[in-house]
Formats: C-alpha cells, sequence, structure tokens
C-alpha cells in the first residue's frame, strides 16, 4: 500500500477548483436536526439552451462523484460515467446539458464528515449527522434553482443514484419531465444492508479509526477502507463474469508460491481496487452514505405503500435492470415498474441481458447504451414540445 | 399485417386508454398514438423489440405475457389488444382471465385453423398446414393451442364472455361474423378478431 496515500487524499481536499454553492435555506433532516450554510460541489457538462429544455440531472453511487464525464480535475482518472456521457456518447454533452452534484455526507466538496466543524475547528468525524437518501436529494434542489432549472428533461442514475432519483420524483413530482432509474431498489434489501454492514465493520475495525478521529493523526483506516471496497467490488460483479474474467489464473506467476500473497488474478484483482480506492474516499463518507443506503425504504416513508409514493406522476419513467445483477435485482427493479404501473404513471422497462452484473451500467454495454439513448432522445422531442 | 392493424384502429374510439399485449417493434401503437391520440402502452417479451419501442418513445414494459400481466391493476385500460399470440400460450384461457381482468374491452386476433386452405392441407396431404397466417411447421412453431373462429366463439359463449364484435379478414376483405354465418366465415376467414369483454 503507498505510504503516503494518506497524505495524497488529505491534499485533495484542499483542491479548490471545485464548482459549489453555499446552501443558505436551512434543511431540516430526517434525524431532527437542522442544517444551513452548507456547500454543495457539483459539476456541468454542456450547454443549456435557450429555451432550458435540454437539462439532465445525473444522481452518483456510493463511491461516485460529481466528475461524470471527461477527466476528473482531482483524481486525474476519467470520470466515472466516460462510458454514457460525453460528446456523441449516449448522453450527448453535445446536445444536452448534464449536471451532477456531489451527495453530502460524501468526499468531493460537499457537505461531508471530513469537514471542518466550526463548533471544534475539527472535523465532524463522527459528529456528524447521520443523514438519509431523502436528505441528500433534498440537499441538492437548490442547485437546480442556482441553474436557473425549473423542470429537467430527465434525470438518470444507477445503484444509489437510482434511489436518490426515486426519491426525487417522490419528493420533487414536477421537478423532471423523465427519469431513469437503473439498477436499484425502492428498499434497501437485506442483504444489501449485509454487504454494507460488512464494509463499516471492516473500516470501524481498523484501529487507525479510532472511533472516525483518524483525522487527528492525518491518515485515515486504509486497510479497513480497502477491505470495505473489496467487498463492493465483489457484489459489482456477477459470478459469471468473475469466472470468465479471472478464473483461477494466476498473477504474474507459473504456479502456487504456498504463501498468502496474492497468488490468484482475483485476489490481485481486489487488492488493487482496494489500494487505490483509500487514495480518493474518506472512510467515515463510506459509513456515513452507507447508512443513508440502508435507511432507505420508500415503501416505509409512504406508508400507504410504494404506489402511494407515486401517486400523481407526471414523470415518464424508464426502469432499467441487468439479469446478471445480483445486488440490485431485476426483481427488485420490477417492484418499482408494478408500482408505478399501479399508480398510473407512464413507464416502460428494460432488462438488459448480460453477465456484467450490477456494474453493467458504468463499462460499454451497447444495448443498455443504446436504450438509454433512444429514451432520453425520444423525450426530449417531446419535452420540446 | 397493415390490415389487421387497421381493423383493430377502427374498432378504438380516440383519446382511449390501450395496452397491446405482445406489441413487437410497436408499430401498431405507433399507429394508434400518432392517428387517434390514443394513450397506448405496449408489453413485450424481445429486449430488442422493447428497445425500438422505446426509440420510438412508446412506452413499453418488457416481460412475459403468460406470467407478468398481473401486474396491470383491474380495469386500468379501455381495451386490452392481443394480436395473434393466443395460440401461443402455455394457458390461453388463463391469459384471457388477465385480459379481461385488467380491460374493460379486450380485442383478441387469432390465426383461424378453421381456414379452409388450412383445413385441404391436413385432409388432402395429410400434412400440418403451412400457411401465410401459420408459417412455421410442426417442430418449430411457437403455436402451442391452434383454435378455429368457431372454437373461440364458443368459447366465449360457454365462458359468458360478452361478444361485442367480430370481424373476418381474408387479405384486404373484412366481415362481420355473426353467429348465423358463423360456419361460411369460418371457412373462408384467414384471421378472426374478436372484441370482448
Amino acid at each position: 500500500m503507498p505510504s503516503l496515500a494518506g497524505l495524497f487524499f488529505w491534499m485533495n481536499r484542499k483542491i479548490e477548483d471545485i464548482n459549489k454553492i453555499i446552501v443558505t435555506k436551512p434543511l431540516k433532516l430526517d434525524c431532527g436536526k437542522t442544517i444551513k450554510d452548507f456547500p454543495i460541489a457539483y459539476e456541468t457538462y454542456g450547454k443549456l439552451n435557450e429555451n432550458k429544455d435540454n437539462a439532465i440531472l445525473v444522481f452518483h453511487a456510493l463511491t461516485g462523484d460529481q466528475f461524470v464525464a471527461g477527466t476528473n480535475p482531482v483524481t486525474k482518472k476519467e470520470g466515472w460515467w466516460v462510458t454514457a456521457v460525453g460528446p456523441k456518447k449516449a448522453i450527448d454533452t453535445n446536445k444536452y446539458f448534464v449536471i451532477c452534484a456531489n451527495v453530502i455526507g460524501g468526499c468531493m466538496g460537499s457537505w461531508g464528515p471530513s469537514d471542518i466543524n466550526k463548533d471544534t475547528n475539527q472535523p465532524y468525524g463522527l459528529d456528524f449527522p447521520v443523514i438519509t437518501i431523502k436528505d441528500i436529494v433534498r440537499a441538492q434542489e437548490s442547485l437546480l434553482d442556482h441553474l436557473g432549472i425549473k423542470k429537467l428533461l430527465c434525470a438518470t442514475g444507477g445503484s444509489m443514484g437510482g434511489m436518490q432519483l426515486l426519491q426525487f420524483c417522490a419528493t420533487f413530482p414536477d421537478k423532471t419531465f423523465s427519469a431513469i432509474p437503473i439498477a436499484c431498489s425502492s428498499s434497501h434489501s437485506a442483504q444489501n444492508i449485509a454487504l454494507n454492514e460488512l464494509a463499516r465493520q471492516a473500516i470501524m475495525a481498523d484501529p487507525v479509526w479510532d472511533n472516525g478521529k483518524y483525522f487527528l493523526q492525518n491518515t485515515q483506516p486504509k486497510n479497513g477502507l480497502a477491505v470495505a471496497r473489496m467487498v463492493g467490488h465483489i457484489s459489482y460483479l456477477s459470478e459469471q463474469g468473475m469466472q470468465e474474467k479471472f478464473g483461477r489464473k494466476l498473477q504474474e506467476k507459473a504456479d502456487y508460491e504456498f504463501s498468502f500473497n496474492a497468488d490468484f488474478q482475483v485476489e490481485s484483482y481486489l487488492r488493487h481496487q482496494g489500494n487505490s480506492f483509500v487514495e480518493r474516499f474518506d472512510a467515515n463518507s463510506i459509513l456515513y452514505i452507507t447508512r443513508a443506503m440502508d435507511y432507505f425504504d420508500l415503501t416505509k416513508q409512504f406508508k400507504g405503500g410504494l404506489v402511494e409514493a407515486f401517486s400523481n406522476q407526471k414523470t415518464k419513467f424508464l426502469v432499467i435492470s441487468f439479469s446478471s445483477d445480483w445486488l440490485y435485482t431485476t426483481k427488485e427493479n420490477k417492484d418499482i415498474v408494478i408500482a408505478l404501473n399501479s399508480s398510473g404513471a407512464d413507464v416502460s422497462y428494460s432488462e438488459i441481458i448480460t453477465d456484467k452484473g450490477h456494474d453493467s451500467f458504468l463499462v460499454d454495454e451497447p444495448e443498455f447504451l443504446k436504450t438509454l439513448k433512444g429514451f432520453i432522445d425520444s423525450m426530449h422531442e417531446k419535452f420540446k414540445r | 399485417m397493415k390490415s389487421e392493424f387497421k381493423v383493430i384502429a377502427d374498432l378504438l374510439p380516440n383519446n382511449s386508454k390501450v395496452l397491446d399485449v405482445g406489441c413487437g417493434d410497436g408499430s401498431l401503437m405507433d399507429l394508434l398514438v400518432k392517428d387517434k391520440n390514443i394513450e397506448a402502452r405496449g408489453l413485450e417479451l424481445d429486449q430488442r423489440n422493447v428497445q425500438k419501442c422505446i426509440v420510438k418513445g412508446l412506452p413499453v414494459i418488457q416481460g412475459d405475457a403468460e406470467t407478468e400481466l398481473y401486474q396491470f391493476p383491474p380495469q386500468s385500460f379501455d381495451y386490452v389488444i392481443l394480436s395473434q399470440t393466443l395460440q401461443a400460450f402455455y394457458k390461453p384461457d388463463k391469459v384471457l382471465k388477465e385480459l379481461l381482468r385488467i380491460g374493460k374491452s379486450v380485442i383478441v386476433s387469432i390465426p383461424n385453423f378453421g381456414y379452409w386452405k388450412v383445413r385441404t392441407s391436413l385432409l388432402f396431404f395429410g400434412k400440418m398446414p403451412i400457411t401465410k397466417t401459420i408459417p412455421n411447421t410442426w417442430f418449430n412453431t411457437p403455436n402451442l393451442h391452434m383454435c378455429t373462429i368457431k372454437d373461440l366463439f364458443n368459447y366465449c359463449e360457454d365462458q359468458n364472455i360478452e361478444i361485442k364484435k367480430v370481424i373476418g379478414v381474408n387479405e384486404n376483405n373484412i366481415s362481420l361474423i355473426k353467429k348465423s354465418n358463423l360456419e361460411m366465415k369460418n371457412l373462408f376467414s384467414k384471421l378472426g378478431i374478436f372484441l370482448i369483454g
């Protein structure tokens, strides 16, 4: 593991060229606490046209950030959704104005546990309030006002991004003309809570974590955070995809080493993913964001059930699932479709047949990208009228 | 099958709400939306066809009509259309009941196994018939439960399903089918279109 990873990580926090707004309007969080004057970091791609009918809001997933396309100026790596967003891509930035905000609780400029708590003059750590998906979504609303957008052409997001989107549509039924929830769920399943708990316990079991006060030592619980990331990466692939990609192939060696080094390619892959992740993500952010995901349950929020959540929807939906996704299964996505159907909403649904697992929405999956493009372009034609 | 779509379209009032079960690439829905301002939804099994509908801006749900009609609430559509697929289900009677639950009215079209060319093929040549409306051979046909216009007519009567209109189609000729002319029409129609429920 690179010894300077922690230091590099904290240097990142100081990068100032991130677009931000300060939300002055008080926001009462689900936990009861009210916040105000908090930053929301965001990025935009393409240009808002004169009629303001080409804006697309993207919600990012657990470990994503606002840098959807192009090069991420902080990590210097490609944006997390370059396969789908960019000039002439499925979400064509020559044509559409794409907006993405960093979630609160995150670590790319929006208000999060690594920010300074004015009461103590130290980073919040565990003094940061436990937030929900609803808090995350409501915190972003001011951004649309700031950008002068009354109604979006489309809003989309995969995984936790899809959950934010469902919440967004339920909370603000008139804010978007169309919506594409991808590989998500209307309430987090026991399996997904269990996997998140595994990630959190890995972080908390690392002695460096120190009850979230690792910032005092200018470092972070790299080992625990890396394990947490490995758990995630296993869940993003399918059994078949993993077998095809790695099989029992050995990592640059002819035979077993009879040691606990990474003999297998799959081990080496997970270790690499874990180690590179600690350079760009804050351990406490993982705790807070995974918690928000676990608490997500639209059915509970709307006591009449999911159908109630989507009542009076004018938004046109396209729900997309992937056949080999075992994290957010086709069944869970179909439940969303059924609820939308029952509430009379305009809903389309497609299950993309692929062995790429939950990750399918982030990789080059042609059938998925064609469907995404087809829907957005047809919605734009309707919205323009 | 343009003439079939035209007959179906003529049966539908403007501005109604329609579910097209097995909507294929959305050709019929597209026609209904554009010509009659109908609020159309589709259910389609094939991913490529689903994609084609989406590109056209038509709302479509990917799924299997045999098992997934339960997701639509009772009487949630003015009309439910099932074009030439009833015979391909494992349990066509169950599917038909589901269609009648979802739609205030149901339009079902069937390739007519009572058509004279079909009958003569079996009678004179002793071979399973292959025609324009029944194009597959016995070993690869998706059709599991072929029936005639008379069969479906009798079935609706037995089940107390109201028959509102039956239309026989032979190429571009369309004609009204009643109980009085059922025998003849059953012999000379390639396709039967039933408005029931």
